[in-house]
């Protein structure tokens, strides 16, 4: 089952000729011409759709909770800042399909109201870019975009606009300040984007993924996707898979195959690369949880662990983890799990916004202990700081960059906490080039 | 609207935040603050200093708030209940911003300008833990001058930005900001462009730490040795309500009034700042009130304070020249020898 990738390999689906006899833009001629807005935003709250981006919030509701005070513009801002290490799905979409976004730009911004649209670009992509405002030309030449769409009296502008390659302008609020041409800080909330968003104006910001799934919505109904999936999982995910697997790439799957199916069987991942095998999964994006090879194809009361929200969280963060943005990292023996969180500690070192102190000062300590850990310089009660550190980040930042730092390193800490100690106790052992920590017992190979 | 706090009902005006309900009670019950100033609009919110929990959200929905809440941009709402100095979970969060806000700060406080009417040494005082756990160097940056007036240093700073909003609010054309992410950001003219207009002078006043400081008062005194007196003059920039700070006869600095929060509420000139350092330019008003912040009130800092067990007189009789073989011929000769002795 594919709903936004259907037609992706075929050669000029770039084009909006190609794309158009493919069925493309027949969303936009429907909503426009046979529904209203409400229509719409009811089909996509009968679907079930949840914010690809991460959160998982249902996209519908989102829609319901924006403010509508009359003689204010209101806005829709589509989240394409896509950074977080390990997710490389929108950028596959955009740069492959382009078209299938700004069609569910449409359908979405008619649904709310908006006459005026962006989509936020993560200034690293360029060329992705260059491709969307061809692809908005094309659009605006046939009609589809600019005054009267279609002769159905609705106007909307779209806008592509190129971020400054800084990770914490996908936060939604920092995103709508770095539009508004500010300094990418997040906002305190409340007030929420829905209420006070893009210049103080009423704004729904959504992933690059859940709005190209309205359009398919619009066609074929709310019902048809809700069918899709399991439970209040509905519809269908890109899953960017990376790391030691035999076919890493961008996968769309139908919520609810086994974690198990997607990572061994052919149509998926292709099971990990030979002679090799499972060790730890990060199964959302570098922000969630990294899981141990047994609980993330099991979950703590021994069912097979889904791909699902629910099925992923299950168990909180103690067994647990989160679909997030769908950043699937597959990890094989051969992996440290120090360095691998140093990596990622890093990283949210590095794009720590600096608003907030929690964050700002805890990223960058964090970093600088396990790096004297994977150094060999590290001391017994590096550990307990750790994750006394985390623990004072998490849930006191002004945005979720402060979790999306502390949860990596604590969980790291909760499951492999043997290695941290082998590299504390072992530093000559442990800063040999390649030196992985084997647990009693394990061996190499499959 | 009525609020609890700390187990303390009052009643406020719609649209007051935690912070100000909680002021309106009195400092024992204030949570701190080092990035909110109530004259300045936008502030509030970044320091993570002033958390407190909502253990009931409003009347009609008394669930507890998940997260511990900032209590200076949070409204209250009718039946709130919040928990400040009476929360575990408040304290021990506090607890961890002072270590987060000391983690690259410098501690130089004997050599700085702020030591003495500084909210970070307040802050770490009332909430810190006298040890460290980090052994990690500490980030540095070097020591601006920003214009003849304006000392920065960047070490010490806390982000707090308020100097940012200032620099919007009281003056046009910005021309400092916050460059750079995470640990590394840093406040800057980009160029290291001197601030210039006539108001600049009031992000000294702003500033909770030492990090922006005034020029003309460098190393001039400690503040509690210094005496200050509310003064004014008639003066067509600003309302020319001033503090005069003195030592003995000599007028070594003025600041804007502080109140009781330590917020300039009349912001000055830098004429009147910086310029008018003569008793013989103000009308002196009487002593300033000196309110809870700082070190010269109440000997907040040394209750206890030990007096030395031997007079001082006993402790010069005790020194005694280094009596060694080194080579002293560089150094000037002595005019005369300590009284010790020429016994």
């Amino acid at each position: 089952m594919k709903i936004l990738t259907e037609h992706i390999e075929v050669p000029g689906i770039e084009t909006i000729d190609v794309y158009r006899k493919h069925g493309g833009y027949q969303a936009v001629e429907k909503a426009l011409k046979k529904m209203t807005p409400d229509e719409v935003t009811e089909e996509v709250k009968k679907s079930g759709l949840r914010g690809r981006g991460g959160a998982g919030f249902p996209v519908g509701m989102k829609w319901s909770f924006l403010a509508k005070p009359e003689g204010v513009p209101r806005y829709l801002v589509c989240n394409a800042d896509e950074s977080e290490p390990g997710t490389f799905k929108d950028h596959y979409l955009m740069w492959k399909s382009p078209h299938t976004l700004i069609e569910g730009m449409i359908v979405s911004s008619f649904a709310l109201g908006a006459n005026t649209s962006y989509i936020y670009v993560r200034g690293e992509l360029m060329y992705v870019i260059h491709i969307l405002e061809k692809a908005i030309q094309e659009a605006y030449d046939k009609g589809l975009l600019g005054k009267n769409i279609l002769g159905s009296g609705y106007d909307l502008d779209l806008f592509v606009q190129s971020g400054g390659g800084a990770y914490i302008c996908g936060e939604e609020t920092a995103l709508l300040e770095s539009l508004e041409g500010k300094r990418g800080n997040p906002r305190n909330k409340p007030p929420f984007p829905a209420v006070k968003g893009l210049w103080q104006c009423p704004t729904v910001v959504n992933n690059v993924e859940s709005i190209a799934a309205t359009s398919w919505i619009v066609n074929n109904g709310g019902d048809a996707y809700a069918q899709i999936g399991v439970g209040r999982s509905t519809g269908t995910k890109l899953i960017s898979a990376s790391g030691h697997i035999r076919k890493p790439g961008v996968y769309e799957i139908p919520l609810g195959i086994t974690v198990e199916d997607f990572i061994y069987s052919d149509e998926w991942c292709g099971g990990i690369r030979d002679g090799h095998k499972l060790k730890a999964v990060v199964a959302g994006g570098s922000s969630v949880p990294i899981l141990p090879a047994e609980m993330i194809l099991t979950t703590a009361t021994g069912e097979k662990r889904l791909m699902t929200y629910e099925s992923l969280s299950d168990g909180g963060f103690a067994t647990g983890t989160m679909l997030g943005s769908g950043g699937f990292i597959v990890m094989d023996e051969t992996t440290c799990i120090v360095h691998n969180t140093l990596t990622f500690a890093r990283f949210y070192h590095h794009e720590s916004c600096g608003q907030c102190s929690p964050c700002r000062e805890g990223t960058g300590w964090m970093d600088k202990v396990i790096k004297r850990i994977e150094l060999g310089q590290g001391r017994k009660e590096d550990i307990d700081l750790l994750v006394d550190v985390a623990k004072k980040i998490e849930g006191n930042t002004i945005c979720p960059l402060g979790d999306a730092a502390a949860w990596p390193v604590s969980a790291a800490i909760r499951h492999f906490r043997d290695e941290f100690e082998w590299h504390i106790e072992h530093p000559e052992l442990a800063t040999q080039p390649g030196a992985v920590y084997m647990r009693p017992g394990a061996s190499w190979s499959n | 609207m009525k609020v609890t706090i700390d187990n303390i009902t009052l009643e406020v005006e719609p649209g007051t935040t935690i912070m100000q309900a909680a002021r309106m009670i009195g400092p024992e019950i204030a949570p701190p603050a080092m990035c909110y100033y109530e004259p300045l609009k936008g502030t509030g919110g970044k320091c993570r200093g002033c958390l407190v929990k909502v253990t009931a959200g409003s009347e009609k929905d008394p669930r507890p708030m998940p997260k511990l809440v900032p209590s200076c941009i949070t409204t209250v709402q009718e039946g709130m209940i919040v928990e400040n100095t009476i929360n575990e979970q408040v304290l021990e969060t506090r607890k961890g911003i002072v270590e987060f806000l000391l983690l690259n700060h410098p501690l130089d406080c004997p050599v700085c300008d702020q030591a003495g009417e500084c909210h970070l040494q307040d802050f770490s005082f009332e909430h810190g833990v006298s040890s460290t756990r980090t052994v990690e160097d500490r980030n540095t940056f070097e020591p601006v001058d920003l214009g003849p007036y304006i000392k920065l240093n960047m070490n010490r700073c806390i982000l707090c930005y308020r100097c940012v909003y200032a620099a919007d609010q009281l003056t046009e054309g910005r021309v400092h900001g916050v460059m750079n992410r995470g640990d590394h950001a840093e406040i800057s003219t980009y160029i290291e462009k001197a601030i210039d207009n006539d108001f600049s002078g009031n992000v000294i006043d702003v500033c909770p730490v030492g990090a922006l400081t005034d020029r003309t008062y460098r190393f001039k005194s400690r503040v509690w040795f210094s005496k200050p007196e509310d003064a004014h003059c008639d003066c067509d920039k600003c309302s020319g309500n001033v503090t005069l700070w003195y030592r003995g006869d000599e007028v070594i600095r003025v600041t804007g009034r502080k109140n009781e929060w330590g917020e300039v509420k009349e912001f000055i000139c830098n004429t009147c700042r910086f310029e008018r350092k003569k008793t013989s330019d103000w009308v002196i008003e009487g002593p300033t009130k000196i309110a809870r912040h700082s070190v010269i009130s109440a000997n907040k800092y040394g209750a206890n304070l030990i007096n030395p067990s031997f007079p001082i007189k006993q402790a010069a009789l005790a020194y005694k020249p280094i009596d060694d073989d080194r080579d002293r011929s560089f150094l000037p000769a002595r005019k005369s020898l300590p009284s010790s002795e020429k016994k």
